[in-house]
């Protein structure tokens, strides 16, 4: 009896910030959902009216947020599968006994992760530049048009992409490694000794063994990306056409571009009940 | 333990001579703006002993939701450099405070800006609007010595001078193409009650129809501003010889085209669709406004007179390039013998302000949005003009209902 007491009073500090800054503010905003708060409302907190669930109907109907969310989970979908395999495949890179110098190579992989995205973006629009551009330019060798990467808006989404999987993968990588060196050598010996070839290793030692760090590198993955902001917003501010328009990037011009707070908080909660459902999804998927 | 007292006794002291009568005015200025301010003012504190004025510089990108999140947090300055077209919101939010001044050396356009329901809450300090920059000797070799005045001209003038390359770059991702034009044929762009869109009618049609047939026509690229990697060398080599800009681009061009291109170049009022030319173009620029929760309105009345002076506009000029509000600063040699300021100061006399609604900005990207689908032909101009006045409808629904409730 004394010891729980006591251990409530530890704990106190701990709840009471996670109360203060993370329990109460989600409140809020839901309340907040349920309001039309705008810039008018600031003027006037008689200005406000409730609308019960009317800015998600709205939302609903809205095209842009369709799109938002089409692009959203195109991202997802094939940004996130292409992350977590390119992560896989250096970490067995990084991981395997032909490779030297790895911790070299580890760090050099890692470097993308810590570098701020703006001057990542500043790069990257160099390498797309249509014209002047890298990657056309090495394409012409293959006798490849100029493609406008950022400008054309069926390529711009690939292009996010292919930035992000290579700024991001450094991350999982590690993770994956960490993975890779917990499972036990005795589990290749044995496998070896009943004639297992290297791909069969693989699929019958490596992938079961790993499927801890999988679930937990594809959820944190999945729940990373369907938050797409920073990349869009620095590279394309959605454009062109909204090809590369998030939901997030959705949100944060409806709260603080044009100060409709209340049809953005239900924005957040439609996003909260996505992550939602895409986590338990992966969860069962993985039983 | 002595000494603290001791200091804290001459610090009391000394600022006892000037603290009965010493005024801190706090001025946010924005961008490079907020910077050069800081070079106009000594003099000012020089005239005004009793008054102390700190600048805080604030960026561009941040300076809307600074400026927002500053009244929200009761955290607002004396005086601000505030966009004109921001001030209805500012207005509507109730953080500013009523002005009386002459208007008589002003812009009329650009003063009705600052006007919002007959009040005014703003002083133009600089001022800014959208001409033609044109390739001269491109146009006089298609046959053009001067520059067309109607439209029907202009778009003729467009079709001789393009060859294989395209005439004239109208960023898509801008709305000031369609809004520029909308003005030329004086479209409302709202129901003059400001409660609902009025793009469907008549005016803004025409207006739009233009703006969409240049590009159909191959005069102007499709592309937006981040497509065009260098608009200076594009415009130098003649893949396009005009463009919609600003007072900015004076400076620009002068620096940034090539040597040999000196006096090849030219600045011209928007074209009429109608006579009189020239035709009409946005009344833009920054005010200085005073903050009605500021405890120093006498303090900052003076500073925003003092930064209004003829010759403190021409400095200011001079430091930043923005062109003075007042009409007899334009007297000046350093403006009145600059060549393609002349265009300028032509159409500043022909603005006309946009609706003055807090929703005007998200109102224009809309447009922007759907002169974009139009251009790329996914929707036809009635459907497009539709859609658009079906959001605007959509984005004034407060509005309607303030109306109906006061």
């Amino acid at each position: 009896m004394h010891t729980s007491r006591a251990a409530y009073w530890f704990l106190a500090p701990a709840l009471l910030l996670i109360a203060a800054f993370f329990v109460v503010p989600i409140f809020a905003s839901l309340a907040l959902s349920a309001t039309d708060f705008d810039i008018y409302a600031v003027a006037s907190p008689a200005n406000t009216r409730f609308v019960g669930l009317g800015n998600y109907t709205e939302l609903l109907q809205n095209p842009l947020f369709w799109t938002a969310v089409g692009n959203t989970l195109y991202f997802v979908v094939v940004g996130g599968p292409l992350s977590v395999a390119v992560s896989l495949g250096a970490a067995l890179l990084v991981n395997s006994r032909l490779t030297k110098a790895k911790s070299f190579f580890r760090a050099v992989y890692f470097v993308p992760v810590v570098t701020t995205l703006v001057a990542v973006a500043v790069i990257w629009r160099y390498l797309y530049d249509p014209r002047f551009g890298l990657l056309n330019y090495l394409l012409h060798f293959v006798g490849v048009r100029p493609i406008d990467w950022l400008g054309n808006p069926h390529w711009a989404m690939p292009s996010i992409i292919l930035m992000t999987v290579w700024k991001n993968f450094g991350y999982n990588m590690l993770i994956f490694v960490a993975g890779l060196q917990a499972i036990s050598q005795d589990l290749y010996d044995a496998a070896l000794v009943d004639g297992a070839s290297a791909i069969q290793r693989f699929r019958h030692v490596t992938l079961p063994m790993l499927g801890p760090t999988f679930l937990f590198v594809s959820v944190t993955t999945m729940i990373g990306y369907t938050q797409l902001f920073s990349e869009p917003y620095v590279m394309t501010q959605g454009g062109p056409l909204h090809a590369t328009y998030s939901i997030v990037l959705y949100m944060y011009e409806e709260g603080f571009r044009w100060w409709h707070l209340g049809y953005a908080a239900s924005i957040a909660f439609v996003l909260f009940a996505l992550v939602l459902g895409g986590t338990l999804i992966q969860r069962r998927l993985r039983r | 333990m002595r000494w603290p007292v001791l200091a804290l006794a001459f610090l009391v002291t000394a600022c006892g001579g000037r603290d009965s009568s010493t005024v801190t005015l706090k001025v946010w200025g924005l961008g490079r703006e907020g910077e050069v301010l800081k070079e106009l003012l000594p003099e000012f504190e020089r005239q005004h002993p009793d008054i102390r004025v700190i600048v805080q510089q604030i960026p561009w990108t941040a300076a809307h939701e600074k400026l927002l999140t500053a009244f929200v947090g009761d955290a607002t300055p004396d005086v601000a450099q505030i966009g004109n077209t921001w001030l209805p919101e500012f207005v509507a939010l109730g953080a500013l405070a009523p002005l009386t001044a002459d208007s008589q050396d002003y812009f009329p356009g650009i003063w009705r800006t600052n006007e919002i329901g007959g009040t005014l809450y703003g002083i133009p300090w600089y001022v800014d609007t959208r001409v033609i920059f044109y390739r001269s000797d491109l146009l006089a070799a298609a046959g053009y010595k001067t520059f067309p005045t109607l439209w029907t001209d202009w778009r003729q003038a467009m079709v001789k001078v393009r060859g294989d390359r395209a005439a004239i770059l109208l960023a898509l991702n801008e709305w000031a193409g369609p809004i520029v034009l909308g003005m030329g044929t004086r479209a409302p762009f709202l129901t003059p009650d400001g409660l609902h869109g009025a793009f469907q009618e008549p005016r803004f049609r025409r207006a739009f129809a233009f703006y969409v047939d240049l590009f159909r026509g191959g005069l102007a690229p499709a592309v937006n501003n981040a497509q065009v990697a260098n608009r200076y060398q594009s415009f130098a080599t003649g893949e396009f010889s005009m463009i919609l800009s600003g007072p900015w681009d004076i400076g620009e061009f002068s620096r940034r085209l090539p040597a040999s291109l000196a006096g090849k170049w030219m600045t011209a009022p928007m074209p009429a669709p109608d006579p009189p030319a020239p035709g009409l173009s946005l009344a833009g620029g920054s005010s200085l406004a005073i903050f009605r929760r500021s405890a120093h309105q006498g303090a900052a009345r003076a500073l925003i007179a003092y930064l209004s002076e003829p010759a403190v506009q021409v400095r200011f000029y001079t430091l930043t390039g923005d062109l003075p509000a007042r009409e007899s600063a334009w007297s000046d040699p350093v403006l009145d013998t600059n060549r393609y300021a002349a265009a300028f100061r032509e159409q500043l006399r022909h603005v006309a302000p946009t609706p003055q609604v807090p929703e005007w900005e998200q109102i224009v990207t809309a447009v922007a949005r759907y002169a974009e689908e139009t251009v790329r032909g996914d929707m036809t101009e009635d459907q497009a003009l539709e859609a658009l006045d079906r959001d605007v409808d959509r984005m004034l629904e407060k509005r309607r209902w303030l109306a109906r409730a006061h």
